[in-house]
């Protein structure tokens, strides 16, 4: 019986030739990233059971990228950035990208890509729970909490229970209009919040290989979103491209074996496929965009990790070019490297920041900004009722600040579309 | 008693991740905040609209939670299971846990997320008095004199019995 990539990579991070899902191993880790709502709290545990002048396990293989609560006023928020800063001049270590530097990114999941610390093969860990989608590298990644990477930053070890693999295929060719964030919650919908609890989810086929590596990005980024441990999609060559242009480090790639052993299987015709919303409260909570043309929003957000890169924004701007939008419409690049995109890549000779602003859009600084409400000064944060279409990937009661706002997950497309018509659009009205 | 797919939002709404969980008393208000993001209907079943810690308190009433399935999905913040443990909770037990609050709450050593292949939710009443026997593996509703099942720990009854998952690995001479 063969292996998937995951249990290769887990096997060969081990020490073993074969594992078995179910099982309990020690891997050694490659690469552990923090950010600033549980960086404070993982240095804290690390100090109490390691000790006060303890080492970390390797300075080369901790990342910190401040991202969650970056623009606000709130005391306790700055001071926990305060303490990252501390600890890394006291560890001296290499990978901070420090608030209000040159260094700062913006959000760690595509920092970590943009900054050549995804690299297939690998094993990452991360305290934010959509580590998940650096798997799109072809490697392990999954989010701890604080106690489990105080454990790393001590040892460089955690134990994992291997994951069994679930594995979707796409076949065929997606129609132009559909974007990774209508697959994912297409397939969300399908298996349910927890349809993949403890498992991996792997995504194979000729449509998927065809995605850039921020499409990639954003089907692996909201794995947990289905419960998964992990989503994984074997590299490529448009992987090495990405990979070799951020990083001179080595790496390894794996395939799964032809007889590789699978909890579950299903494929899906790719030019079947219809933009999706995840209606509220829940990312399984799926809808046809066009089921739902006759519900009012009062908002459109595009950002965060899933959904604020810059082929999300070419999406929307590519719908908003000339036109003014009818909602209060948020623009939020993932990192400060999409910021730049939007300042110096064009379209119809106009950078995607003029096209936005053109249209009316209010633009924020790269963060994770409202993509998890945060404090109450947070840009694009709802205090109200409002009804948001947003690229995010979570809208459970309160996600985006108040209990009482209503949120659609959608993908670029649809969330530009419905910035222009002011209710729930398919793209396809517009593109047409 | 709470309802399925009670995520980490609704545990710990983000907006209050930014208090330090070691000072003493600034930790005092993630119990203050304990759940604050469940929606009032679905806070306290099968009624609903209880609250979970008083306001202007720190610590709940209550100290055992029986949730759904899916319990704590979402975000990986350990913040949820400390949160839960500064209110005052000593056991959870819901039909099935997302697998990061599971580790969570096991490896920090917070309190044990026992899971339960009964019917939970129809036969417990937010305010019931329950006895939770680790040994037989069994829940007891005194209120009504119910008996449940409570799952084996599995692989993780190692790092239960330690503490936690240094103390686990310091008795393996791993640290």
């Amino acid at each position: 019986m063969g292996l998937t990539i995951t249990e290769k990579i887990l096997a060969a991070h081990a020490g073993k030739d074969k594992i078995t899902p179910g099982e309990t191993i020690w891997v050694d880790v490659d690469v552990l990233m923090t950010h600033d709502v549980c960086g404070p709290g993982t240095i804290s545990i690390f100090k109490e059971q390691f000790g006060e002048n303890a080492k970390v396990f390797d300075r080369e293989k901790i990342v910190i990228i401040p991202d969650h609560y970056i623009f606000t006023s709130d005391k306790h928020a700055n001071r926990n950035i305060d303490i990252l800063r501390e600890f890394v001049s006291e560890q001296n270590l290499p990978y901070y990208y420090d608030v209000g530097t040159e260094n700062y990114k913006g959000v760690c999941h595509l920092a970590l890509a943009q900054e050549g610390h995804n690299r297939p093969g690998e094993v990452l860990f991360g305290t934010d729970s959509h580590t998940c989608t650096s798997g799109a590298f072809g490697m392990f990644s999954t989010g701890i909490g604080n106690t489990d990477a105080a454990f790393i930053l001590g040892t460089g070890k955690l134990w994992v229970k291997v994951p069994e693999s679930m594995q979707f295929k796409f076949t065929g060719k997606f129609p132009d209009y559909i974007m990774a964030k209508d697959i994912i919650l297409q397939v969300i919908g399908d298996i349910g919040v927890d349809g993949a609890t403890y498992r991996t989810m792997e995504w194979t086929g000729n449509a998927i290989m065809n995605f850039s590596m921020e499409e990639r990005m954003t089907l692996c980024n909201m794995a947990i979103e289905g419960g998964g441990k992990n989503a994984v999609i074997e590299a490529d060559e448009v992987t090495l491209k990405y990979v070799k242009e951020r990083t001179n480090k080595p790496y390894n790639i794996y395939h799964s074996d032809h007889d590789a052993n699978y909890f579950f299987k299903k494929t899906y015709d790719a030019s079947a496929m219809e933009p999706v919303v995840a209606k509220p409260h829940s990312p399984d909570n799926k809808a046809l965009v066009r089921e739902c043309s006759d519900v009012k929003i009062d908002r459109s957000y595009i950002g965060s990790c899933t959904g604020g890169k810059y082929t999300d924004f070419l999406a929307a701007a590519n719908l908003l070019d000339g036109k003014k939008v009818a909602v209060n419409t948020f623009i939020v690049p993932a990192t400060t490297e999409v910021f730049k995109d939007l300042e110096s890549k064009t379209l119809n000779g106009k950078t995607l920041l003029n096209i936005f602003k053109d249209a009316g859009c209010e633009i924020g600084d790269a963060s994770c900004a409202a993509c998890l409400g945060g404090p109450k000064d947070t840009f694009g944060r709802t205090h109200g009722t409002e009804v948001v279409v947003s690229t995010t990937n979570r809208n459970f009661p309160g996600r985006m600040g108040s209990k009482q706002s209503e949120v659609y997950l959608a993908s670029p497309y649809t969330a530009a579309a419905s910035a222009l018509t002011g209710r729930i659009t398919d793209p396809r009205e517009m593109l047409n | 008693m709470l309802g399925d797919n009670i995520d980490t939002d609704q545990i710990i709404p983000a907006e209050h991740l930014v208090y330090s969980l070691s000072d003493p008393e600034e930790k005092k208000n993630y119990g203050k905040f304990a759940f604050s993001g469940v929606p009032k209907d679905g806070a306290g079943l099968p009624e609903g609209n209880k609250l979970f810690v008083e306001d202007g308190k720190f610590k709940s009433e209550y100290t055992v939670i029986i949730g759904g399935k899916n319990f704590g999905c979402g975000s990986s913040r350990e913040h949820a299971p400390a949160c839960l443990k500064i209110a005052g909770i000593q056991a959870i037990i819901a039909t099935s846990y997302a697998r990061i609050f599971y580790r969570n709450s096991v490896d920090g050593g917070f309190f044990i997320p026992f899971e339960s292949p009964d019917q939970l939710i129809n036969n417990i009443r937010t305010g019931d008095n329950l006895t939770i026997n680790v040994e037989t593996g069994t829940l007891t509703n005194n209120s009504s004199n119910h008996n449940f099942k409570l799952q084996p720990l599995g692989e993780v009854a190692e790092i239960v019995k330690a503490g936690n998952i240094f103390e686990y690995a310091r008795k393996a001479g791993m640290i």
